[in-house]
């Protein structure tokens, strides 16, 4: 049976209680962030369970491992709390749902996953993926689920993520890059949460970028321009590889600005808030975000999730900022695409 | 009938018959006859009642089916994922009527000619290469390409006056080419596209042997109808090669201005053919030429790129005249479009759409306010 | 060639003249379920007096008349049921004139749907009309004709509420204007403040005479649009979504959609709603609008507004939306008929439980779809089946599905839009009686010979 790997212990003796002091969301002290905590734990009503947006930060916050946020998730689960829409998160279901429908490209023991993101069909070209490239896999067969904890179900994580993981090991497959930054999460972050074996590596598409680029040296040329970057929730769950962003930066001569909304202090993009909760919070939110982005003299926007790009890839640029995918970045850095073409 | 298990998916919505944007009838049969049995549905739904049985062939059934300018416009603006086989199965239609041997006159004489002749104006073979006469162009040896001109521009004598101006520019600007002269024969894509496929294969597979036995890889044709079958139907039969339209060769050159040009204060307008533009996705490069002329102001008709409207030449038209004349012939109604846009100059690309429109200005006697000319026409008048 | 040939072919010419088989066979039939009837002629008139002098022929000879747009209405309208005369309507298509300020535009009877789109986009930006779905190559007078509707209709009603004027044929081949051109230079109104003798002649089919100038209101075309779409699993809901969406008088048009594929769909109501605006705060101000209006629903958690997929935006702000032509390929077979009736907005859970359960019933491809007309005073509701056209049980079953949509229709008080000629005949046998006889005598009258359409609105 899939449980995740939760201790109570390490709850009732926090010395921060971060996990909830930390949220953006909840205004909470250390006390009653562990007493919460431990209610939640215990199977209890918490106004936790009811406020909780879904963010996914107080997965990085708890420098305990003790997955506050899959824990709110699972308990909201047991007690019928929706977070979404009924029909929203049923749509949601529909969309991940195997259909048959999958593409394989050249399979080796080395592979690109695309996840269920069809923007990376087209955007993953050129040198930098040569020498994995044209190994890949796309389709809901290998989505790794990882989404619906915004959507209150982890049921349905458990039910596919195991056949997901089966799916890609059939192939005979002992090495994953996952371009989409939650499936990274999924196998990387989540599956040992639940105790879900992975039978093959799992590498972040940021570190596979920053070894090509290194390859690739001479052919790099400075970017020159100042960036914002858009953390996407996802990377809350894959926050060792966030280093990489910084990383990456340097490496194409890019300035990425520091301000307010970043690193611990991200905010999301507001995307699924809007599905789920209405106008307000997805509109603040996504407001304070871009105008710090305006304030701190942003000329791009670089996105990691392409759901991101679209959930605010246009109102950046009404606000005169380019949104553009880190690939897209990495690859103008390279030579590879003019000004004009960089971006989606 | 090859497609016979598609065509009852047409919905006879008419998106074929239109531009992308509405603005017009695009498919020329429809804009002239203005039955819907000569537009794309209305072949689609006829094709599919006579492979049933309901309908007969017939004079008027031919005359649907030949007519078809095969400009792919239909292929272009349906809406549906079989569009882009409309104008195969209108092609496959022809060859079972073909192979029934149940075909108007003129296209069993053009088809007639070209076995006899291997060209459609029943002239000797030997006359083939008489256009580069007092040319610089000189024959095949083993240059990097050859040029390849095709049955209009070795026959035509509007077709002959682009062929000289194509190959001596292409050798002023220092390209290394050579043509076969008489030893040249139909590229056959008319013949395919009128329904003869066995003589199509026949002429296809005699011209990969020559262009193999003389060692030919690269070749520039002259006309967009030999590009296109060179691309996209020789490969099928063995016959790989690279192919360029003559105006993909030209653009760079001029492009790098290399070579200056005099001036020429004239608007242009350019006309896209179909089986440059729509069946092969070349706009920019004879645009880039035009426009890379100092003088030139280059406007665009209404109806440009994926959207323009075909001289009404192709599918075998140019030969045949089964699309006819009349006021709301394609040619006539495509020169007064031109005419709208303040053009003197109407460029084109192709030697079919060259002589179609010079036709149409003199017939709509814009003879002295619109000049049709080849974009080689244009820029060898301005080599300084 | 007959005498009636000749005529005709000397009155068209002959390029625009056929009795040939193509153009029986074709002109015989719609891309609908209704069975063919072949025409004895086809012809293609360029102007109003070719017209005249064809409906003349056709008083004397006592053939019947059938006028045509481009046979969009799948319904089996322009179908000869006795034969006659088509008058395809397409080569009259100029568009005549536009008035800006006074907001209206004058096309012929042929006039695309297409065309004046792109002719208002090009010379009057500022401008547009309430354009259908259906496929661009429509015609405006057969669209108004059959009390269409269109992007407009949840603002001003019907597209036939949106004219300002007619010039019809009558079967004694004489033109009469309608509406204020008939006193005025200016075609204003369609009827007020005259007796409105519109009626006589929108919603008829062509069988009190043929339409063949139509004056068009044309309204504020805003620089920006875009869509949103609220979701809900109650269908029960939606009436009341509804209600407070059209409360807020801030939405350009609504369209309601359940199928059970593609799988983003499934199981799910779709109310997409589209806003304008001419600048980014008010399209801002009019989408919070929106969403506000839906806030009971969200926090109760029966509904909330969905993503948008990237690709999917373009396509649905498209107009026409070219996809609702690809429904007919679901199958493989270029088949798609649907019955619409109008009815009120408080049906749509019933109608949304009835097209699932004859979907299952009759094993067909679904797609049910409504338009919101005016401010919820009623809907379209359109019960939309996709067929195979080589696949005679399909089309069968599709009948049969359509037949009992047409019975539950009646029953639950929704009355036909564009009426197929059985659910003509059964409108006709539930009209209240006298209804029924001032509609025969307004028939006899208009057509003493019964030659403009028979077999349409055939009251015995």
């Amino acid at each position: 049976m899939i449980a995740l790997k939760y201790d109570e212990n390490l709850c009732k003796t926090c010395p921060t209680g971060d996990c909830l002091v930390k949220c953006q969301y909840l205004d909470v002290d250390k006390k009653a962030a562990v007493e919460e905590m431990v209610k939640i734990g215990q199977g209890a009503d918490s106004f936790v369970l009811q406020d909780c947006v879904t963010c996914y930060a107080c997965e990085e916050y708890c420098k305990r491992g003790n997955h506050p946020f899959y824990l709110i998730t699972e308990k909201r689960e047991e007690k019928g709390i929706l977070t979404s829409p009924r029909a929203i998160t049923q749509q949601w279901v529909h969309i991940g749902e195997p259909q048959g429908k999958y593409r394989l490209g050249d399979i080796k023991e080395r592979v690109l996953s695309f996840g269920f993101m069809p923007e990376f069909l087209q955007w993953v070209k050129g040198k930098l993926f040569e020498d994995v490239m044209p190994s890949f896999i796309f389709g809901q067969e290998f989505f790794c689920n990882v989404v619906y904890i915004h959507f209150a179900n982890t049921s349905i994580i458990k039910e596919r993520l195991p056949r997901i993981v089966d799916n890609i090991r059939k192939l005979g497959v002992k090495e994953v890059v996952f371009v989409h930054d939650e499936c990274y999460a999924a196998f990387a972050h989540l599956a040992p949460a639940y105790g879900i074996e992975v039978p093959f590596k799992s590498v972040h598409y940021f570190e596979y970028l920053y070894n090509r680029l290194k390859a690739l040296k001479e052919l790099i040329r400075p970017v020159n321009v100042r960036v914002a970057y858009q953390r996407p929730c996802s990377s809350r769950l894959s926050s060792d590889q966030h280093h990489f962003v910084a990383d990456i930066m340097e490496l194409i001569g890019v300035d990425l600005v520091q301000r307010e909304y970043q690193d611990d202090n991200a905010l999301c993009c507001g995307g699924i808030y809007a599905m789920a909760f209405g106008y307000d919070l997805a509109h603040d939110v996504q407001k304070r975000n871009i105008d710090d982005m305006v304030e701190h003299g942003a000329q791009y926007c670089v996105f990691n999730c392409p759901a991101c790009q679209s959930a605010i890839g246009d109102k950046v640029a009404k606000k005169g900022i380019k949104p553009i995918h880190l690939i897209h970045l990495c690859r103008m850095a390279i030579g590879e695409l003019g000004e004009q073409e960089g971006g989606c | 009938m090859k497609y016979a298990d598609i065509v009852h998916r047409c919905f006879r919505c008419g998106y074929c018959k239109f531009t992308g944007d509405y603005t017009d009838f695009n498919c020329p049969t429809y804009r002239k006859f203005r039955f819907e049995t000569y537009s794309p549905g209305g072949r689609m739904w006829l094709i599919r009642a006579w492979l049933n049985g309901e309908i007969k062939n017939s004079n008027r059934f031919q005359e649907i089916l030949f007519s078809c300018a095969t400009c792919a416009n239909c292929v272009e603006h349906c809406v549906f994922t079989f569009s882009e086989d409309l104008v195969n199965i209108f092609i496959s239609a022809r060859e079972e009527m073909v192979n029934d041997g149940i075909i108007p006159p003129p296209v069993r004489d053009f088809l007639k000619n070209i076995n006899i002749n291997g060209n459609p104006y029943k002239e000797p073979a030997s006359e083939r290469g008489k256009w580069a006469e007092e040319t610089s162009v000189e024959t095949y040896k083993d240059q990097e390409y050859l040029l390849y001109i095709g049955c209009v521009g070795s026959y035509d004598e509007r077709g002959k006056k682009i062929a000289r101006a194509v190959g001596n520019l292409l050798v002023k600007a220092g390209v290394s080419i050579g043509i076969l002269g008489d030893r040249e024969t139909c590229d056959g894509n008319e013949v395919r596209t009128i329904g003869e496929a066995g003589l199509f294969q026949f002429l296809a597979e005699q011209n990969i042997a020559l262009f193999r036995d003389l060692g030919i890889k690269k070749i520039i044709t002259l006309d967009p109808h030999s590009f296109n079958t060179f691309k996209k139907d020789y490969p099928a039969l063995a016959g790989e090669f690279d192919v360029w339209h003559y105006t993909q060769i030209l653009a760079p050159l001029i492009q790098s201005g290399k070579s200056p040009l005099k001036e020429f204060h004239e608007k242009i307008t350019y006309h896209d053919p179909c089986y440059l533009g729509r069946h092969n996705g070349e706009y920019i490069a004879p645009r880039n030429i035009l426009k890379a002329i100092p003088g030139v102001e280059f406007v665009e008709m209404d109806r440009n790129r994926e959207n323009s409207f075909c001289c009404g030449g192709g599918g075998g038209n140019f030969f045949t005249d089964i699309l006819g004349g009349g006021e709301d012939s394609p040619g006539r109604i495509r020169v007064r479009e031109a005419l709208d846009t303040g053009a003197g100059v109407m460029a084109v690309a192709c030697p079919q759409c060259a002589k179609m429109l010079d036709d149409a200005v003199k017939i709509e006697q814009l003879d002295d306010r619109l000049k049709v000319m080849d974009v080689a026409e244009i820029v060898i008048n301005c080599l300084s | 060639m007959d005498n009636i040939a000749r005529s005709l072919a000397m009155i068209v010419g002959e390029a625009y003249f056929s009795n040939q088989p193509e153009e029986t066979y074709f002109y015989a039939r719609d891309p609908g379920l209704m069975p063919p009837h072949k025409p004895d002629y086809v012809v293609i008139p360029k102007c109003v007096e070719e017209i005249q002098e064809i409906v003349r022929v056709a008083s004397r000879e006592k053939i019947p008349i059938v006028p045509m747009g481009a046979g969009l209405a799948l319904t089996g309208l322009i179908i000869p049921l006795k034969g006659g005369i088509v008058i395809d309507m397409k080569r009259m298509n100029r568009i005549l004139k536009v008035n800006e300020k006074a907001r209206h535009v004058i096309v012929e009877g042929g006039t695309s749907q297409g065309f004046l789109k792109a002719y208002l986009e090009k010379n009057y930006p500022r401008l547009r009309h309430s354009i259908p779905d259906s496929p661009a190559t429509a015609t405006i007078a057969a669209n108004v004709m059959i009390h269409g509707q269109g992007r407009l209709t949840q603002q001003y009603g019907f597209n036939s509420d949106m004219i300002a004027g007619l010039e019809v044929v009558l079967a004694s081949g004489e033109v009469c204007k309608i509406g204020s051109c008939t006193v005025s230079p200016d075609w204003f109104s369609k009827g007020a403040p005259l007796p409105d003798l519109s009626g006589l002649f929108l919603g008829w089919f062509g069988a009190t005479g043929i339409i063949t100038k139509v004056a068009v209101k044309l309204y504020p075309k805003k620089k920006m649009r875009d869509v949103e779409i609220f979701i809900t699993d109650r269908e029960d809901l939606v009436p009341d979504m509804v209600y407070e969406l059209t409360h807020t008088e801030m939405v350009e048009d609504i369209n309601i959609f359940s199928q059970p594929k593609p799988m983003i769909f499934k199981d799910n109501h779709h109310i997409a709603i589209f806003i304008t605006g001419d600048t980014d705060e008010e399209l801002e101000f009019k989408r919070k609008t929106a969403w506000y209006s839906l806030d009971r629903f969200i926090k109760s958690k029966d509904g909330g507004f969905m993503g948008v997929p990237p690709v999917m935006k373009p396509t649905l702000l498209e107009m026409p939306q070219r996809s609702v032509s690809r429904f007919a390929d679901v199958k493989k077979g270029g088949g798609f008929e649907y019955s619409g009736p109008i009815i009120m907005v408080e049906k749509y859970p019933e109608c949304a439980r009835k097209i699932v359960e004859l979907a299952k019933k009759y094993d067909l491809g679904y797609s049910g779809m409504a338009r919101i007309i005016g401010r919820s005073h009623a809907m379209m509701y359109g019960f939309a089946f996709t067929f195979n056209r080589a696949d005679p049980d399909m089309m069968d079953r599709t009948r049969e599905a359509l037949r009992e949509v047409s019975e539950f229709a009646l029953e639950a008080g929704g009355v036909f839009w564009k009426a197929t000629v059985e659910e003509q005949q059964m409108a006709i046998e539930k009209m209240d009686p006298n209804t029924l006889g001032l509609m025969k005598m307004i028939k006899e009258n208009l057509d003493p010979n019964g030659i403009l359409n028979p077999g349409n609105w055939e009251v015995i």
